[in-house]
């Protein structure tokens, strides 16, 4: 671990998810839920020098494992990311995302008069399109802006 | 044709699509032939929106296989009043009937139904989204008067809200057509339908005025302009008008013009245009019973 990136301190367990395109980070923890009010230990560097993405965001929650569902959701936004999974301060898993046919849960379509927003006992679901994602159920693209459909 | 569900025009390939059409044509040269073909078979109804041209022709279509239907009826008198989902309610059905018809009001309700069900399901109509069975008509109605291929079609109306239109737009990319969009610029083709339409390879001809385009067209697909999509009164009045047909506006275009209408109408059509031969939108929603005869005989299998 480079000097630049001991800006955030290590971590005993959790996840640390790093190459975040800068100013993303934000979207991420939103994406995993975290608001703060949750108690978790959770540290950002943000615009932090990169050789490959030139800024980046990096975030480690403590005591943490994501989900897929989440992890293809991260990959939507910050698709250079890697995750590492931290036990004993050691990484004992790292690998890079990549990004999925279909995402499920986490996002919310944009259509509100989709079946999926009226409280069916359903996930939402949507199709992984080059520049977008499209509901599975109404068909409904988003291209614009995907963070602003996480679900609260 | 190997589907469970038929949920959105989407899904459907040319041999789909000619597969149904042909067995809807032999249905029609001599329907009594399948009087009993699906005896103590029964159809379930879900009609989650009013309904009078489609409910009906599924209706008699499987009666005329020979089966019989159980219907739901209005969403005051049935669970759905009490707070029932979706999912429940066609879990409870199913077990009620051999396949199940959805006309729902929201987008993307049949594909999420036919998840919970093991009978096949099919879309009635779902919100703005799709209506196949409509299309599979509108293709057998189209193919009988002008053909599906090397044929140049305008579709005129309410192409955003207008789920016909959306699965018709769908469909036609498997054939020779080439698709001409007449609109009003707020009621254009929505996102979703102009991306698989370039995926498709199908270019997107969109036109505010039909007059321009009326004389190349061979079939005219109007569409009904609804009021409510528009502020105020006075706006709809001044765009409405300009997508209406009467005899008169008609007469630049071509002599075997067919004036197609998923129905109902208002006042887009005249009632000057009934009586001419381009006129086929009677026989179009007539042909809704073959059509729907032939998609239940082939989702229900062979003779029961």
């Amino acid at each position: 671990m480079t000097s630049q990136e001991l800006r955030v301190s290590k971590i005993e367990r959790g996840t640390v998810i790093d190459h975040i395109p800068g100013g993303q980070a934000l979207n991420v923890l939103a994406i995993l839920g975290i608001d703060g009010r949750e108690g978790d230990v959770v540290s950002i560097g943000m615009n932090v020098p990169s050789d490959r993405l030139g800024r980046k965001d990096v975030v480690k929650v403590e005591d943490r494992e994501l989900s897929q569902s989440e992890v293809d959701v991260l990959s939507l936004i910050a698709p250079e990311a890697s995750i590492n999974i931290i036990k004993n301060f050691d990484v004992v898993e790292k690998h890079r995302v990549e990004r999925p046919e279909r995402v499920s849960g986490v996002l919310q379509c944009s259509n509100h008069n989709c079946i999926t927003t009226e409280g069916e006992p359903v996930d939402s679901e949507f199709e992984v399109l080059d520049d977008g994602i499209r509901c599975v159920y109404c068909d409904t693209i988003i291209r614009d802006d995907i963070t602003a459909h996480i679900l609260a | 044709m190997r589907h469970d569900h038929i949920t959105s025009a989407r899904q459907l390939s040319r041999e789909d699509i000619e597969t149904v059409l042909d067995r809807a044509s032999e249905l029609a040269a001599d329907p009594s032939a399948v009087a009993d073909r699906h005896e103590g078979a029964l159809l379930g109804l879900l009609f989650f929106e009013p309904s009078t041209r489609t409910k009906m022709s599924f209706s008699a279509a499987m009666k005329r296989l020979g089966g019989d239907i159980v219907d739901m009826g209005p969403v005051d008198s049935s669970s759905v009043k009490k707070g029932e989902s979706l999912a429940d309610t066609v879990r409870v059905v199913e077990g009620y009937a051999d396949a199940l018809v959805l006309r729902h009001p929201s987008e993307g309700a049949a594909q999420m139904a036919s998840k919970f069900v093991d009978v096949p399901l099919i879309n009635a109509g779902d919100g703005a989204g799709q209506h196949p069975t409509q299309t599979l008509l509108d293709l057998y109605t189209i193919r009988e008067n002008a053909g599906l291929d090397d044929v140049s079609i305008g579709i005129m109306g309410d192409l955003k809200y207008g789920r016909t239109v959306h699965s018709l737009a769908h469909a036609l990319t498997n054939f020779d057509v080439s698709q001409h969009f007449i609109s009003p610029e707020s009621l254009q083709l929505p996102r979703k339908v102009r991306y698989d339409l370039h995926q498709e390879g199908s270019a997107v001809k969109e036109h505010t005025d039909l007059d321009a385009i009326l004389p190349s067209l061979d079939v005219l697909y109007v569409t009904r302009i609804q009021r409510e999509r528009f502020p105020d009164e006075s706006e709809y009045r001044e765009v409405a008008g300009e997508y209406q047909i009467d005899t008169e506006s008609l007469s630049v275009a071509k002599e075997d013009l067919s004036v197609m209408h998923p129905l109902p109408r208002v006042d887009e059509i005249a009632y000057d245009v009934d009586e001419t031969a381009k006129a086929n939108y009677f026989e179009q929603a007539h042909n809704g019973v073959p059509v729907r005869m032939a998609l239940l005989d082939l989702l229900l299998g062979g003779a029961q």
